[in-house]
């Protein structure tokens, strides 16, 4: 496979996902560029979270396969063909993905800083010198460099939410999910974290995915909004023309919802 | 000859009746215990000196051996001119011992029955007597029924230990069998084995028990 | 109880043991009784050591291996919380000969009462590993890390904190069993106060000043694993730690 640089960064393709009888996900197709950043909204229960998850191998798929970086990560090529990923295929390409989840999922029983440098160092097998520097740069940049030796239990939901966001970074991942990050929080709280993933869009060039239901933020920061509607993609498009002139009408009615809410 | 079928059956008979003083033991011990848990579950919860004395009674018993406690009672009790035989002296250390226990049981089941059906019932000037007897204790023992279920089967496995004071249950015969025969394999292991099928048993009942309890208190 | 009260009640045994051992001749048991204690707390040790280890196995064999494994870690636990811990140590002592295997009484002792003690701890592990919530998994693999390293790293530390107490239970269930060893010719605390007993008659004040004994052992242990709690605890729950 030769080297193309305008091949997608993530490519979902026929991707199908399926709970039971209940069929979550229906043959998806969504290409996400290099450095692209991309917002999902939609309705509760239509699958948002299931896409980020089966990127991040947490899901198996029922059907189709998904490509990172020009390589299938559901499945390996073998003589040609394309058959399920083994373990080792997995994790390869899982290193270039990293994921921040709703509830955090701090290691309670370590430090911010144990946080981060775990996977540096039980993965990529840094030294640790080298891995606290890394981490202590990243819990720099989330502004918690003060909070290093605090333990999650320590630290308000805001700044658990940055500690999850450097110990992903850590890891160096060319694309970051986040599901949700700041629903967990109190609004006060939101835009500490909004502003941390600001900055990352801006200062790195790394593929972002996120599930959000903060149309400002969507608005004013992806490349890209997509609207999920019971397993598929309604209507996509840049923020600007989907958020003022929606085409589709399950996106006018959600939209107007949500706009009524806040 | 690995398991020899012609000393088995001749010995199962006598292992048989050994077995029922097994069992008999095991419901007379719980019996009591459940009983004496209740009693002990009531004074932990009643004043200050009554109660740290219970508590402290619960805490001894739980913290020392069941069997140094056989001993004791066996030959503590003719000191003060109560000379019991073994198998009463045993079932009298294991009701104290498994009483303890329970009474921890009930202290939670009790503990768990809301305050507002005490308060309830001062409100409508029903005795504590009656409260307790008719209103508390009705509530606080179907979710802890489980609980001392798993008591029973404990206690069960722990009637071996009358042994020591040479009371004839299954152990006991099976040991004296195997030494007048010099085999101990068959008696050992079918006492191993009748222990096995029937806690195995219980542990299925007391499941079942949970369940439907659970049901129950759902609807 | 708190640590403090705890603690209250280790000194008041103690106590009430020095003066039970000053008053009259009751002096003359002490070191037998001590000699005794001593190799209790041996079995116990090594018991609990044994127990903690098989417990740990079985319950990664059954929450984790193949098939036949976790048939076999199955087997184990049910068979060893089904019969009793004094039939599987007359079983070790007694049958076992019969098949040429022959045992020092202390190997069989604490063979018999750490697997026995390791059947019931399984559980307790299997309980406290599948109690680590499921997004910690999930964060490991987001991380990227292996199962392995998950369980080593992750996992298993927090489920540590989770099975500090009913293991504290379990180690004073098989200190006390540790008595049965005397039915099998060892001289333990128990078998010590039997004898004393059988040769001076002294029987109240041999079989209290045994019981106390036994007590502070259990008291011991329990302000040891309450210790050991607090101490994990610290920095995993609010208001607590640094
Ligand atoms: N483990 C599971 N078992 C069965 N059904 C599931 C499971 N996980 C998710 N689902 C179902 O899949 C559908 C999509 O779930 P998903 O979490 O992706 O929704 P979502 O768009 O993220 O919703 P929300 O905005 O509420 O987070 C839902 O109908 C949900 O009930
Ligand atoms: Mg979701």
């Amino acid at each position: 496979m030769t080297e193309t640089v305008d091949r997608p960064m993530v490519r979902f393709e026929g991707v199908t996902k399926r709970y039971g009888s209940l069929t979550v996900l229906d043959s998806l197709n969504l290409d996400i560029g290099r450095g692209e950043k991309v917002a999902i909204i939609g309705p509760s229960g239509s699958g948002k979270t299931t896409v980020l998850r089966m990127l991040m191998t947490l899901e198996r798929i029922d059907g189709g396969v998904i490509w990172v970086d020009g390589e299938p990560m559901t499945h390996m090529q073998k003589n040609g063909k394309l058959v399920p990923a083994e373990a080792k295929h997995l994790r390869r390409v899982r290193s270039k993905i990293g994921m921040v989840f709703q509830h955090f999922n701090l290691f309670p029983h370590m430090t911010a800083l144990g946080n981060c440098i775990e996977a540096p160092m039980t993965v990529l097998g840094l030294p640790r010198r080298e891995a606290e520097e890394r981490a202590a740069d990243l819990l720099n940049l989330v502004g918690l460099g003060e909070k290093k030796g605090h333990y999650p239990a320590q630290l308000s939901g805001g700044q658990q939410q940055r500690v999850a966001i450097a110990r992903a970074l850590a890891m160096r991942p060319k694309i970051m999910l986040f599901d949700e990050v700041t629903s967990a929080l109190d609004p006060e709280l939101c835009g500490e974290v909004l502003q941390v993933i600001r900055k990352l869009g801006s200062e790195h060039d790394l593929t972002m995915l996120m599930v959000t239901h903060q149309m400002g933020f969507a608005k004013e920061f992806a490349d890209r909004v997509c609207f999920f509607y019971q397993g598929k993609i309604c209507e996509q498009g840049e923020p600007r023309e989907l958020f003022t002139a929606p085409k589709n009408e399950r996106t006018q009615q959600f939209l107007r919802a949500v706009l009524e809410a806040v | 000859m690995i398991w020899n079928w012609e000393y088995t059956i001749e010995i199962l008979p006598v292992l048989a009746r050994a077995a029922i003083v097994t069992i008999e033991a095991t419901f007379l011990s719980f019996f009591i215990a459940l009983v004496l848990g209740l009693v002990l579950a009531v004074l932990r919860m009643s004043g200050p000196i009554v109660g740290w004395l219970a508590s402290a009674f619960v805490e001894l018993v739980r913290s020392t051996p069941l069997l140094i406690q056989i001993f004791f009672l066996f030959f503590v009790l003719p000191r003060f001119g109560i000379v019991l035989d073994a198998f009463t002296a045993g079932i009298i250390a294991l009701s104290i011992h498994y009483g303890c226990y329970c009474s921890e049981v009930y202290r939670a089941g009790l503990e768990a029955v809301p305050r507002g059906q005490w308060e309830a019932c001062t409100a409508l000037n029903v005795s504590s007597w009656h409260t307790f007897k008719n209103i508390i204790l009705p509530q606080a023992i179907p979710p802890i029924v489980p609980a001392l279920g798993n008591y029973l089967v404990a206690l069960f496995k722990d009637t071996p230990l009358l042994s020591a004071i040479a009371v004839l249950e299954l152990v006991q015969t099976a040991k004296n069998l195997g030494s007048e025969n010099f085999r101990y394999t068959e008696p050992m292991t079918i006492v191993g084995v009748a222990f096995l099928v029937l806690s195995l048993v219980s542990a299925v009942a007391i499941r079942w028990l949970e369940r439907r309890l659970n049901r129950r208190s759902v609807r | 109880m708190g640590i403090p009260s705890l603690a209250a009640m280790l000194a008041t045994a103690l106590i009430a043991i020095a003066v039970l051992a000053a008053s009259g001749d009751n002096a003359i048991f002490m070191p037998g009784l001590l000699e005794g204690a001593w190799l209790t707390v041996r079995i116990a040790v090594v018991g609990c050591g044994l127990a903690v280890i098989t417990a740990t196995a079985a319950a990664l064999c059954r929450l984790y291996g193949p098939a036949p494994l976790r048939w076999l870690a199955v087997t184990y636990v049910e068979f060893f919380r089904g019969t009793s811990a004094l039939v599987q140590l007359f079983w070790l002592f007694f049958v076992l000969p019969d098949f040429g295997i022959f045992m020092e009484p202390f190997t069989v002792a604490v063979l018999g009462l750490g697997l026995n003690v390791g059947a019931y701890g399984a559980e307790v592990v299997r309980g406290g590993i599948q109690g680590v919530q499921r997004g910690q998994w999930e964060a490991t693999t987001a991380l990227n890390m292996t199962r392995w390293q998950a369980l080593r790293r992750i996992i298993l530390p927090q489920a540590f904190v989770a099975m500090i107490p009913p293991w504290g239970n379990l180690f004073i269930e098989l200190l006390k069993s540790t008595a049965l060893v005397s039915l099998i010719t060892m001289s333990d605390l128990t078998f010590k106060a039997r004898t004393l007993n059988d040769f001076s008659m002294q029987t109240i004040p041999i079989f209290t000043l045994a019981l106390l004994m036994y007590l502070v052992l259990s008291l011991t242990i329990t302000i040891g694993m309450r210790w050991l709690e607090r101490k994990s605890l610290r920095g995993m729950v609010r208001g607590r730690g640094r």
